[in-house]
């Protein structure tokens, strides 16, 4: 039995047919949707490395099921970018060294950009690094993740970019 | 020619620009092992063995070939059965018809996760009913997990035809001791009647695992004319195309293997899988096979590294020096031979210049997954066990524990216990690195501890490739034949740079797949910003020679006449003067009328890497009631030869020392009785998360190697060294409490705790 929802992934208006209805919103953007930024460290909901903005809340894709996002918005970290522009977290993980391998670096990035919307941690790292623990980066890149992130809410708060969190 | 040159002198090395994997890795963009897709591709899944140790009496697919969408089925009996054949790759050995073994069980099943059958179908689901419907009998074999036990007379044996190598006379019954090595150097009985003071102590450590973040990954494509491509998530395309080659008895030729971005290695990745598996699977199906582990499998199938039982004793002067030195260590390798227990035996000892050392070292198989390579693999065991004893006898010499490694530390010309000589080290001048750091003098609160150990890695070299193509506008290409896990491409790119004196923005740096560049060795051992750079710059230096040629070529002057100069050919000598300097895009654009393209290639077997030192210092609050250890500031002191790129290098630094404080604290593979591992997740098998750490500082002291252009030595591997003696070194100084097992986890601790209390009160 199929199951068709619809669903906006990125801005972009899409209809997907389900034939398993306990597809995870992971597989439907990493099989279905071409979508491979988003990945998958353990599909059990330890390693933050599927990290998605489900209507502006950060979410881990391998913890929910694609036929619950039936409505929903879903930004990824394809989407982050303004064309050429990255988004200012983007930008400050290169200029931090926020990453090594990179491989949880999307998640990461789309973590970070949830806690900034949350806006619960100030600039004390300490609650950064707490707020962020569900991001595993085993190349240890926790140094430069929590600068950037710093950096990026500075540059976030100036008033030529009020607009874009 | 060589640029170990002061910093001002150098343009680009040195610097800090830019990630040229950056922009990629950010946008999502960048392609790891299971982000490839080819047409027609279908889905390959792994059937594993649910028992520690049994013989595989009969397997049956029948049932899963008839479900509809199974395309293939694979077992054993498809791949050839080869002999024990040894080859010395990357960091150590490999046998051949182990890891065929490995790859598919074969007889028997050695650890539960080993790997039995494989399936190939048109979706991941049916690929996962169909392992269901394989048939596997197995008569259950009693298993042995622990080392010691495995060593233990009458311990079920998982190989009948493993006689301990390097015991006389010659054992004639089998044993899971592969084999037992031994070094010595002078006296050490003789060395300890001189000793004032002597301190013993033994200690274990549990196999931990490299938890790179991202799962093995292929994809496999076969074509008709047997014709192979593999992508693969690993640490070496070439090793990928020699390993399944072998193992599956295919010409080199035949398979051309393309190495993905890779998210993260630290070891883990320098042997193969999945990835003959894939390739076998896709030629019997006729369609691309993609493998993907799950973390349970990454946990249960591959990696970790070695625990251990090691025993050390030292004996020195009252004045500290230390007079004997001698280590036991039981490595246990997994289900098949190989614990790195040959660097386990000459990395503790090696720091030091000592006259009479004695150490044996045994190799031993049980019921586990095979060990892997991780971060200077067998050196944070021994480790360990030396710095934690080296403490101990700091403290009962009442000597600064600085100092007593300062007094007894090796420098130019102290020999090892192993036969080599150092040479060009820089272990003294990390120790007074750390010594004068801040943070060594900085005052603690009452409850806190501060702990310090150090660590050696040797670093290796060996055979690399590097290219250097001056393309048609004037930009540049390189081209390495190493997996970057590291930072190798910026790195390599920088060195081009600075050799062709063009900005770094012109230098794009490209890992090859191995039909693109010359063999190289896996990016494993700290080798490839020493070894793979050195082919890099003298294929750059040879570059430079050809565009001052072509120079010399359009003046009409001698080639001799021509000086090259940031990234302009100058007339020199009676010339000078004579002409406009002409660019190297000026030159590149003329290289079809001159001669032809512009480019080289050097491929070479680099020696002299010079191996690394690092000294920790950790400052730690353990929480009495729980048993949790605080680590409240870390600096991380390392001999970096000479940075190329110094963030890259702190990165690796920050990044080491992040893996051994998990080492230390947290990370083992926990069994249940019948031996099943019980924790293959990261919500059980906890890897350090951001907050449990503080800003680790790394402080890199540059005492260059002079066997390499830049000076570059290898820096990722000796940062795992010494975090694990640090740590607990910090706790015995807040606690009072030698903890001579690792993890030193909360409950752990605090049962320690307890006890000593329950002792003081009684
Ligand atoms: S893949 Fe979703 S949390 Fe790990
Ligand atoms: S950058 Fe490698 S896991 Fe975070």
């Amino acid at each position: 039995m199929s199951l068709s929802i619809s669903l906006s992934v990125n801005g972009v208006a899409r209809e997907v047919a389900l034939d398993d209805p306990r597809v995870t919103l992971l597989d439907l953007l990493r099989e279905r949707l071409d979508l491979t930024g988003t990945k998958k460290g353990c599909d059990r909901g330890q390693c933050g490395a599927c990290t998605v903005l489900l209507d502006g809340r950060r979410i881990n894709a391998c913890l929910a099921l694609a036929a619950s996002c039936d409505g929903a918005a879903v930004l990824t970290i394809e989407g982050l970018a303004q064309g050429d522009t990255l988004h200012p977290v983007q930008a400050a993980f290169i200029a931090h060294d926020g990453l090594q391998c990179g491989f949880c670096t999307p998640g990461q990035i789309m973590s970070a950009v949830g806690l900034l919307r949350e806006a619960q941690t100030g600039d004390d790292p300490e609650r950064v690094r707490e707020a962020m623990s569900g991001n595993l980066c085993r190349c240890g890149a926790y140094a430069g993740i929590t600068e950037a992130i710093l950096d990026a809410q500075r540059q976030l708060a100036a008033p030529d970019h009020a607009e874009a969190a | 020619m060589n640029y170990i040159i002061p910093q001002s002198e150098l343009k680009v090395v040195g610097t800090r620009p830019v990630r040229p994997d950056g922009v990629d890795k950010v946008t999502g963009r960048a392609t790891f092992g299971a982000d490839m897709t080819l047409a027609g591709m279908i889905w390959g899944k792994m059937l594993r063995s649910p028992h520690a140790h049994a013989r595989i009496v009969a397997i049956d697919t029948s049932r899963a070939l008839a479900l509809p969408g199974v395309r293939a089925v694979v077992t054993a009996a498809d791949f050839p059965d080869i002999a024990s054949e040894e080859a010395f790759v990357g960091e150590g050995p490999m046998n051949f018809r182990d890891l065929s073994r490995n790859c598919l069980a074969r007889d028997k099943v050695l650890y539960e996760g080993h790997a039995v059958a494989a399936v190939a179908a048109a979706s991941q689901s049916v690929a996962e009913a169909a392992l269901d419907l394989i048939d596997v009998t197995y008569e259950v074999l009693p298993h042995v997990i622990d080392v010691e036990a495995a060593m233990a007379a009458g311990a079920p044996i998982l190989h009948e035809d493993m006689f301990t190598v390097g015991i006389e006379p010659k054992p004639t019954k089998p044993s899971n001791i592969a084999k037992r090595v031994a070094f010595a150097k002078g006296d050490a009985e003789a060395g300890f009647r001189e000793a004032d003071v002597i301190v013993e102590g033994r200690y274990t450590t549990q196999p931990v695992h490299q938890a790179y973040i991202e799962p093995h990954a292929c994809l496999a494509q076969v074509a008709a004319d047997g014709q192979a491509h593999i992508y693969s998530s690993t640490q070496g395309q070439f090793m990928v195309r020699a390993y399944c080659a072998k193992v599956l008895g295919w010409e080199i030729a035949d398979i051309r293997s393309y190495p993905m971005e890779i998210g993260g290695g630290f070891g883990g990745k320098t042997l193969v899988y999945l990835e003959p598996v894939a390739l076998a699977l896709a030629r019997k199906a006729g369609r691309p096979v993609k493998m993907v582990m799950t973390r349970e499998e990454v946990f249960r199938a591959s990696g970790p590294t070695s625990g251990a039982v090691i025993e050390v004793k030292i004996g020195a002067r009252r004045d500290g020096s230390i007079v004997a030195a001698r280590e036991v260590l039981k490595y246990q390798a997994g289900a098949f031979a190989g614990s790195p227990i040959g660097p386990g035996c000459m990395c503790g000892f090696a720091m030091y210049d000592l006259p009479n050392v004695d150490v044996v070292g045994y190799d031993v198989v049980s019921n586990r997954p095979k060990v892997a390579a991780y971060r200077a693999p067998g050196a944070p065991i021994t480790s360990f066990a030396v710095e934690s004893a080296m403490d101990d006898l700091a403290r009962k010499l009442k000597i600064d524990p600085l100092a007593l490694r300062e007094m007894n530390g090796a420098r130019d010309g102290s020999k090892t216990h192993y036969g080599v000589t150092h040479r060009d080290i820089g272990f003294l001048a990390t120790l007074e690195a750390a010594r004068s750091h801040p943070h060594y003098s900085a005052p603690l609160k009452p409850g806190q501890g501060r702990g310090v150990a150090c660590g050696f890695w040797f670093n290796i070299g060996g055979e690399s490739s590097g290219a250097v193509h001056v393309n048609e506008d004037g930009s540049i290409s390189v081209v390495s034949g190493n997996p970057d896990i590291g930072g190798s491409r910026a790195s390599m790119a920088m060195m081009a740079a600075e050799v062709l004196g063009v900005p770094i923005e012109h230098v794009r740096p490209i890992v090859g797949d191995t039909a693109s560049i010359g063999f190289s060795h896996l990016t494993g051992g700290s080798r490839v910003t020493f070894a793979t750079g050195m082919a890099v710059t003298q294929a750059a230096e040879r570059v430079v020679d050809q565009l001052k040629q072509r120079a010399a070529q359009i003046w009409e002057i001698p080639a001799e006449a021509v000086e090259w100069k940031d990234g302009k050919a100058y007339p020199a000598g009676l010339n000078a003067g004579a002409f406009e300097p002409l660019s190297l895009a000026q030159i590149a654009l003329k290289a079809g009328r001159t001669g032809g393209p512009i480019s080289s290639e050097v491929t070479l077997n680099a020696q002299g890497a010079g191996p690394g030192f690092g000294c920790h210092i950790c400052d730690v609050e353990v929480d009495s009631e729980t048993g949790h250890v605080k680590i409240l500031r870390y600096t991380a002191v390392q001999d970096v030869g000479k940075a190329i790129h110094p963030s890259y290098v702190e990165g690796q630094i920050q990044g080491g020392a992040a893996q051994g404080i998990g080492w230390a604290l947290n990370e083992e593979y926990i069994y249940d009785k019948d031996g099943k591992m019980e924790n293959a997740g990261f919500l059980d098998y906890r890897v350090p998360v951001a907050s449990d750490l503080p800003l680790i500082e790394a402080v890199m002291v540059e005492v260059p190697n002079p066997r390499h252009p830049f000076g570059v030595r290898g820096v990722g591997e000796v940062p795992i060294v010494p975090p694990m003696a640090a740590v607990a070194n910090a706790i015995r100084a807040a606690t009072g409490l030698r903890m001579p097992d690792l993890p030193i986890s909360p409950p752990k601790l605090r049962a320690a705790l307890d006890a000593a209390s329950g002792a003081k009160a009684a």
